[in-house]
């Protein structure tokens, strides 16, 4: 078989799902959940890892998508902004986005909440300079970023609050 | 862009990617990816093979045996942030990992990718210099055990055979009185370092009894300061150790800044650096 005619089935979990799919070696994984699977929400910016608009999380961990090739998710778990959001595991902070104008035209949003979530999942109490070293990796064209950090910081403190009533 | 057609090959064991390996030119290992996959996008790269190496769980790990830690070639940046013994034994890698790239890339990227790579303006390979790293390298044949002064021989060379692969870095412990120090100066967080040190040295009291001094940024290669650690051990002063560093250094005008810049920037970088480290912060 000719590379150009090679493709791999790869089998994998994509947010709770099993998909199995044919893909060629060269697809990355952004472009395999846009386009064979229509999930859309992870966007394709700079496709050489600097913007971070396709971080999407791979077994559990932040990952570029445009970095990683759809074959080599074979046997992974795979959750993108879709999976986060119907989990709810991320309603407080894309409320917090709403509340601060902390997102305009929207193209960074899905890559930023996939990186903010594993954040608040290590560090559960982030400075603001913890935040801002953790989006570093995000471009916004849009907000500044400090509405992004202040809507962050919201989520930490009401967090904070309620655990402490509980 | 999209990257190149290739073909795709998951070995599981090294003796399977020995058999890769022979596949002849066009055949690249895929460790992270983190610097591969961007220069198959951008097509400045063609391999005609790529062959993953993220299944072969013999180059994974961190351990340490006879006053050496040994670190596996598949190790992500991000296991070597988190680890207690990197951090309570090769604090140097610790401090220097932080500053690579931002944290998705960290969580993908390995050290044994970064060091085959060997772009000269990054970090672990300065800190393989200053530590005194021994790199090994493996082929069909067995292995060979490289110096880290020995390994890199220029912009993306290394002593790298095309049929080895990098497989493990050894460390020796840094000892009694050891510290260490390191920064590097960038536009942006996460960027690429204009210029970086990373510094391994013993220093009892107010004593020194041994400095490396590594910079990164500064030459086709991470180039150890010798004259400069010299001024120090001895208490010369700064301003000579400063001085000696303009014929350590042979760093090149980019889009960036100059030369001339980055000689500045590289002096600004050793004062800073020595000072932390002479005040035990």
């Amino acid at each position: 078989m000719t590379p150009a005619a090679e493709t791999h089935t790869i089998s994998l979990i994509v947010n709770g799902e099993r998909v199995t799919r044919a893909v060629a070696a060269r697809m990355h994984l952004v472009d395999f959940l846009r386009e064979q699977l229509d999930l859309t929400g992870s966007h394709l910016g700079c496709e050489h890892g600097v913007c971070g608009a396709c971080t999407v999380q791979v077994d559990g961990i932040a990952v570029r998508g445009c970095l990683m090739l759809a074959v080599q998710a074979d046997g992974a778990t795979v959750v993108t902004i879709e999976g986060l959001t119907d989990s709810g595991v991320l309603a407080d902070v894309q409320e917090a986005f709403l509340q601060r104008n902390a997102l305009q035209c929207g193209f960074c949003t899905p890559g930023m909440l996939t990186t903010i979530a594993e954040l608040l999942t290590v560090d559960p109490d982030p400075s603001r300079d913890t935040i801002r070293d953790a989006i570093s990796g995000n471009y916004c064209r849009c907000t500044g970023y400090h509405a992004i950090v202040d809507a962050v910081q919201n989520v930490v403190v009401a967090r904070r609050t309620k655990e402490a009533a509980e | 862009m999209k990257a190149p057609v290739f073909a795709y090959a998951k070995p599981a064991s090294l003796a399977e990617v020995f058999d890769c390996l022979d596949g002849g030119e066009g055949v690249r290992l895929l460790a992270g990816g983190q610097s591969l996959i961007p220069s198959l996008n951008m097509r400045l790269s063609a391999p005609t093979v790529l062959v993953d190496i993220n299944h072969v769980s013999a180059l994974r790990g961190i351990s340490e045996a006879g006053g050496v830690v040994r670190i596996g070639a598949m190790t992500r940046h991000h296991e070597l942030a988190t680890s207690a013994l990197i951090a309570s034994l090769l604090p140097l890698i610790a401090k220097a990992v932080p500053h690579i790239a931002h944290q998705a890339i960290r969580n993908r990227g390995t050290i044994g990718g970064s060091l085959a790579l060997a772009d000269p303006s990054t970090e672990l390979p300065a800190c393989c210099l200053a530590l005194d790293a021994t790199i090994i390298a493996a082929n069909r044949k067995g292995e060979r055990r490289i110096a880290a002064r020995d390994f890199f021989l220029g912009i993306y060379e290394t002593a790298l055979a095309p049929d080895d692969i990098l497989i493990a870095v050894e460390f020796p412990l840094p000892g009694e009185d050891a510290i260490c120090g390191f920064d590097e100066l960038a536009r942006r967080h996460g960027d690429y370092a204009i210029v970086g040190l990373a510094a391994q040295g013993v220093r009892k009291g107010q004593t020194w009894s041994s400095l490396k001094l590594t910079f990164f940024g500064a030459g086709d290669r991470p180039l150890l300061a010798e004259a400069a650690a010299q001024a120090v051990v001895f208490g010369k002063g700064i301003g000579a150790a400063q001085a000696a560093l303009e014929d350590a250094l042979s760093p090149s005008d980019d889009g960036e800044c100059s030369a001339k810049t980055k000689m500045h920037l590289a002096r600004v970088l050793l004062g800073r650096v020595v000072e932390t480290m002479e005040s035990g912060t």
